[in-house]
């Protein structure tokens, strides 16, 4: 199977620091991939490498090849737009936009100069309904999302990112901000989504990982410790490293 | 001196102070509104006023003020809006930048009557435009302008950056994101601000003694062509404005009530320009209320 996502030799640099050290990773659609590390280790910088979130911070440099299906979104052909539709990203504040909750769903759609109102009544209720939000708030689409719990509107957000239908989906530690009763709401979402998406999170929550992931990497310093199957990592690392972090022995 | 006794001199201290402020605006505010009360009648908000005989009115005064205020809205909210969102979501931090900024505060310093006077040689002179109502409300423009621009580009800096990201996440580009996002999520501040600075514009004299005059011809209310010289909504025409008529009276007045026509007419400003107040808070708020609370 070839790979949806894949980076080689990819370095990241604030500046003259450099922060990620040449990642060789690949994804495979579908599937959960979890990045696990001490803070620090420059996990978030690689997802946003991935959908190109960096290109906001100034004085950064990437350089190496990020392949998405086989193309590489740092050439100047990418159309930025399009690339981040196709790889949608949820992050560690919820941050639904100061509209209605239907509106935040159908926000992309409407932009993208969807106006067809059924269309958008569809698509806005599977969205909901698949990021397992729907429940609570069909009742009352038209508040504001920002009334919601934090929970309710990180679900929300996924809800948004479903909506422009992403081949893949980024989640930045999305429930580090929450209660853990949200948190494992999230987690189920997510679990319902691993067949259809392909879905890379990043967590400080080890149990988390553990929990939902199908494989799991373990970044230190800007590098790549260690990538296997969750059981793997958690049962039987291969590196004194890893072994180290996932026992708590420090970070 | 012991920590408890300072402690308490101290916050006696600011209460007297504190209370100071309010006791000062709530004396002025009651001498002007008491004095002028008496001489508040519809008669006189409507009709207009007379030069040499007593029981006239403001009622164009008035009219002029808000319609110099609108067309003063309608110039400098846009260029303020364009200069606040460059300010704020474009700008990187070098000289050009630094230079706008040190512009905005320079302008926002000078004295009203020199921008009057500079608005009288360009706008009056120059461009030929005469006392008129457009050459107020561009001098009201370079009044306005500062302030507006700098509160709006403060409304836009308050919205977090999380919203930035989630629009740039989504695909949308910078300026979609820009005007689709962080500017609707400001939109609360923003009118606030332009509330607030509607009140100013509102109360301002000395700019306008050059610019759009001190006479207030006879409007025909019946006549809504801009193009004719007596209509209400002809920008050409000299516009005494409410501030202008009461420093006015004041200075050079010879109607035998001037005196309670000052008096009234001031009662009316403060109003207005208290209730522009109210009415931002009020805006404000509901409109944060809605977009939060739904």
């Amino acid at each position: 199977m070839s790979a949806i996502l894949e980076t080689h030799d990819l370095h990241v640099y604030y500046g003259k620091k450099e922060a990620l050290k040449g990642i060789d990773l690949s994804f495979n659609e579908g599937g959960i991939t979890a990045l696990i590390g001490p803070s620090g280790s420059s996990k978030s910088t690689y997802l946003r490498t991935l959908n190109r979130m960096n290109d906001l911070i100034p004085d950064v440099t990437v350089t190496g090849d990020t392949l998405f299906r086989g193309q590489n979104i740092y050439s100047p052909q990418i159309d930025l737009v399009t690339l981040r539709k196709e790889i949608g990203m949820v992050f560690q504040q919820p941050n639904p936009f100061p509209f209605s909750i239907y509106d935040n769903v159908a926000f992309g759609l409407k932009l993208a100069g969807n106006q067809n109102r059924e269309y958008l009544d569809q698509v806005v209720e599977t969205s909901l309904k698949q990021a397992a939000v729907w429940d609570e708030v069909k009742d009352h689409l038209h508040d504001s999302a920002l009334s919601l719990s934090g929970g309710q509107q990180q679900r929300v957000c996924i809800a948004r990112v479903l909506a422009v239908s992403p081949d893949i989906i980024l989640l930045d530690e999305p429930t580090s901000a929450l209660d853990p009763i949200s948190s494992s709401q999230i987690e189920s979402t997510l679990l319902k989504l691993r067949a259809d998406y392909t879905i890379i999170i990043v967590t400080h929550n080890l149990q988390q990982a553990s929990r939902i992931a199908d494989r799991t990497a373990f970044f230190m310093n800007g590098e790549v410790v260690e990538i296997d199957e969750t059981k793997k990592i958690f049962m039987n690392p291969a590196k004194k490293a890893t072994e180290d972090y996932i026992s708590g022995r420090f970070g | 001196m012991n920590p408890k006794l300072s402690n308490r001199i101290a916050i006696t201290t600011l209460y007297v102070i504190a209370s100071l402020i309010v006791l000062i605006l709530a004396a002025l505010l009651g001498y002007i509104i008491i004095s002028g009360l008496p001489a508040l009648s519809w008669h006189f908000l409507t009709s207009p006023a007379r030069a040499f005989t007593s029981g006239g009115g403001i009622g164009i005064q008035l009219f002029n003020s808000f319609y110099l205020l609108i067309l003063t809205m309608l110039i400098s909210f846009p260029i303020a809006l364009g200069a606040g969102i460059f300010l704020n979501e474009y700008a990187k931090q070098n000289w050009v930048t630094s230079l706008v900024r040190t512009s905005i505060e320079i302008l926002s310093s000078l004295p009203s009557v020199v921008v009057g006077l500079f608005g009288f040689l360009i706008f009056v002179v120059r461009f030929n435009f005469g006392f008129s109502i457009l050459s107020g409300a561009f001098a009201l423009t370079f009044f306005n302008l500062p302030l507006l621009t700098r509160s709006i580009e403060e409304a836009l800096a308050a919205v977090p950056d999380e919203q930035r990201e989630g629009g740039l996440a989504l695909g949308l580009s910078k300026w979609e994101t820009v005007t689709h996002i962080i500017v609707p999520a400001a939109l609360p501040t923003i009118l606030t601000g332009v509330i607030l600075s509607a009140g100013r514009i509102f109360g301002e004299a000395a700019a306008l003694i050059f610019t759009a005059g001190q006479s207030a011809p006879a409007l025909d209310f019946g006549d809504w062509n801009p193009f004719n010289i007596s209509s209400p909504l002809n920008p050409m025409r000299p516009a005494e404005t409410l501030a202008v008529h009461i420093w006015k009276i004041n200075s050079e007045g010879i109607m035998p009530d001037a005196k309670a026509i000052s008096s009234g007419a001031s009662a009316v400003l403060v109003i207005s320009v208290l209730a522009f107040n109210l009415l931002a808070r009020f805006i404000g708020r509901r409109l944060f209320k809605r977009f939060t609370a739904g």
